[in-house]
């Protein structure tokens, strides 16, 4: 993919020169040193590098949780640096889809009630159309047969898929990943990556942090961070799939 | 986020806590349902107070020795010695407003008949105090101007009298019996009817009524009345009989026209206003006691929720990630809190209905509950919620989604 061809597709996510500092005590811990790109739309990239090389401080801008100490992050073409922290609850309610690494369910809930709520913070849906739109995306992840089922009654692999429909539900301008098959065995882990894949090739942008070098080639572009900086950002021309990947894996072993 | 959606929320949590939210209810429950029994009672018994006050006549007058006491000031003991016979006769002499008068000298002590013996009060009075009291007579007939005259050793008695000298339902034999009061042999002429206890407690059956002559000359050797009670014509004309009663009095006792009265009259209106305004400061009282114990359940609420907020850190974090702002956080523990404690208040505002209603009564007291009682009881329940939801709502709301996200 050449220069000019990204630059016809829409910028999701620009960061430019953001820095991320945390005071602890009498020390500044330098998180982020100054971190510039842009993200398109319906690209899939994933967030490497060493413990502490600063790839959750990274999500908590892009997510909107954290405000940069200097530098401006523009999500969807709106500056965000200095929103006030209602404006930012706001923003990631419409533009941004979390999956966490320990899923996040509410406990004793169902996974209707649990996709639900980013909805139930947003007006302008009825009780009918969160239902309708949280059991769209219980299916698109591929449970809809476990609408009702309440989260302590599910598997790992289930629970994360939950927690994926949860984040598709508002129809985010992004899909932040932070971890999100850390907690799951290596199969169950591919059935994630054929989803975020599927996902991917609907259209979906996709961020994803994570410690496994080999999620990188499942994905559209590697970002690869150490000490608060980029030091690696490659566009992957061949990307694998996970469909295949997880076909190549040995059989479980029923006995 | 719309309130409706708050509220399933905060109910859905209540609800999955049931144990907790249940014993952080509690202290409501009971101090609510204490308030509730405590304005019951006092409401009840000032109702029966009033009937029975009533039911004694609101003509009915007192007159007491000495100046007014409701100041406190102590008084000279021969203050006490002012209503002599003179005054008596007087008011029998002068009244126009006043129907019956019957002076009254009182004295306690056993009572016996053969081998049975009690305690009680014996009353001296003229005839007219049966009409005054509007007393009736079960048995054989009041006592007469003669035995007055002749200061005669006879007596009415009550009831009570008549079970412990002479056994249950022998009001019949009782009659014509010498009882023997401070050794002074009394023959009975006549039983009372039985009028049961007084809102007090005190047993109105357990009295001897003997004329005033008599006790006042054979038992209390004394010269002086301990009151004179009067009748006023009707209850319309009581303040007139107080007003002619005062001149009787004053011109009598020779008083200047600057000095105090020596004596006090009471009507028995001002004695149900007096009644009710005790009854009232000893309610309030039993209410504020009561009222603390909301306190303490308040707070105990702010304890549980501080710690249903650090419990729910992660949820908090979650629910921030997803969209919902600082002020729906804070709603949404708040109405938690609330919830809790209004429906603390329902329950409590049920046990105090039950125990007012069922308990009490059996333990022979009287009781109404007051209706305003239950809606102050929910606004306090309400504001209860809402001071002690603060501090657990505003801890939530002030959390770091990042931080609280990842809380373990
Ligand atoms: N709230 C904070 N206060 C102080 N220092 C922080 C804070 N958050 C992160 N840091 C520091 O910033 C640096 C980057 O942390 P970060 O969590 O982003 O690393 P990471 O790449 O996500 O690591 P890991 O792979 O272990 O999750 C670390 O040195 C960390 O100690
Ligand atoms: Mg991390």
């Amino acid at each position: 993919m050449n220069e000019q061809q990204q630059d016809k597709r829409k910028v999701v996510i620009e960061l430019d020169n953001v820095k991320r500092y945390f005071q602890v005590g009498s020390e500044t811990v330098k998180a982020l040193r100054g971190v510039s790109f842009k993200i398109y739309e319906g690209e899939f990239v994933t967030i490497q590098g060493t413990s502490g090389s600063g790839k959750s401080t990274l999500l908590n801008q892009l997510g909107c949780l954290d405000t940069p100490t200097s530098g401006e992050y523009y999500l969807d073409g709106t500056p965000v640096r200095k929103m006030s922290k209602n404006q930012r609850a706001k923003l990631r309610n419409r533009k941004i889809g979390f999956v966490f690494q320990n899923y996040n369910l509410l406990a004793k809930t169902t996974a209707v009630e649990n996709v639900e709520l980013p909805l139930m913070y947003n007006n302008k849906y009825s009780a009918k159309q969160r239902r309708e739109a949280a059991i769209k995306a219980l299916q698109e992840v591929g449970l809809g047969d476990r609408l009702d089922h309440k989260s302590n009654q599910m598997s790992g692999g289930q629970m994360q898929r939950v927690a994926i429909a949860r984040a598709l539900v508002n129809n985010p301008a992004v899909l932040l990943a932070d971890e999100a098959t850390g907690n799951l065995d290596t199969r169950t882990s591919f059935e994630m990556l054929v989803l975020f894949q599927k996902l991917h090739q609907e259209g979906h942008t996709i961020i994803f942090v994570t410690h496994n070098p080999e999620i990188a080639s499942f994905a559209s572009r590697n970002i690869n961070l150490r000490d608060g900086k980029i030091r690696e950002d490659t566009i992957n021309p061949n990307i694998k799939s996970a469909a295949e990947a997880l076909a190549a894996l040995p059989k479980p072993q029923d006995d | 986020m719309n309130i409706l959606n708050l509220f399933k929320v905060s109910i859905n949590a209540v609800a999955n806590n049931k144990m907790r939210s249940f014993l952080s209810m509690l202290g409501i429950i009971i101090g609510v349902a204490a308030v509730i029994i405590m304005m019951s009672i006092g409401q009840g018994s000032k109702e029966s107070i009033r009937k029975e006050l009533s039911t004694m006549g609101t003509n009915l007058l007192t007159i007491r020795p000495g100046a007014d006491m409701r100041g406190g000031v102590r008084q000279d003991p021969s203050a006490m010695q002012t209503l002599k016979m003179a005054d008596y006769q007087r008011i029998i002499d002068e009244k126009k407003f006043v129907s019956y008068v019957s002076p009254e000298v009182t004295s306690s002590g056993q009572v016996i008949f053969g081998n049975n013996n009690t305690n009680c009060t014996m009353y001296g009075e003229s005839t007219e105090y049966l009409d005054i009291k509007q007393w009736e007579l079960e048995e054989g007939a009041n006592f007469t101007e003669e035995d007055i005259r002749k200061a005669a050793k006879v007596c009415v008695v009550g009831t009570t009298i008549v079970k412990e000298l002479f056994g249950e339902g022998k009001e019949n034999e009782a009659i014509g019996k010498n009882i023997r009061f401070k050794s002074i042999p009394l023959r009975i002429v006549g039983v009372l009817e039985s009028k049961g206890y007084n809102s007090w407690g005190m047993d109105q059956d357990n009295v001897i009524i003997a004329p005033y002559t008599c006790v006042m000359k054979r038992i209390a050797a004394q010269t002086y009345f301990s009151s004179i009670v009067c009748s006023a014509l009707t209850e319309e004309l009581t303040d007139a009989a107080i007003e002619e009663l005062t001149q009787i009095l004053r011109s009598n006792h020779k008083l200047k026209a600057e000095a105090v009265d020596d004596f006090t009259i009471r009507s028995q209106a001002e004695m149900m206003e007096t009644m009710s305004s005790t009854m009232d400061t000893v309610t309030i009282i039993l209410v504020v006691a009561a009222a603390f114990s909301l306190l303490v359940a308040g707070i105990g609420i702010m304890n549980i929720m501080l710690v249903s907020v650090t419990e729910r850190t992660k949820e908090i974090g979650l629910r921030m990630a997803v969209g919902a702002t600082g002020l729906v956080i804070s709603l949404q523990f708040l109405i938690e809190s609330v919830l809790i404690s209004l429906t603390g208040g329902l329950l409590g505002v049920m046990l105090g209905g039950l125990v007012s209603n069922f308990v009490v009564p059996l333990m022979g007291m009287p009781s109404s509950i007051p209706a305003w009682s239950i809606y102050v009881s929910f606004a306090v329940c309400t504001f209860i919620g809402i001071i002690f939801g603060y501090i657990p709502a505003r801890k939530a709301a002030n959390m770091d989604p990042i931080e609280a996200i990842r809380h373990e």
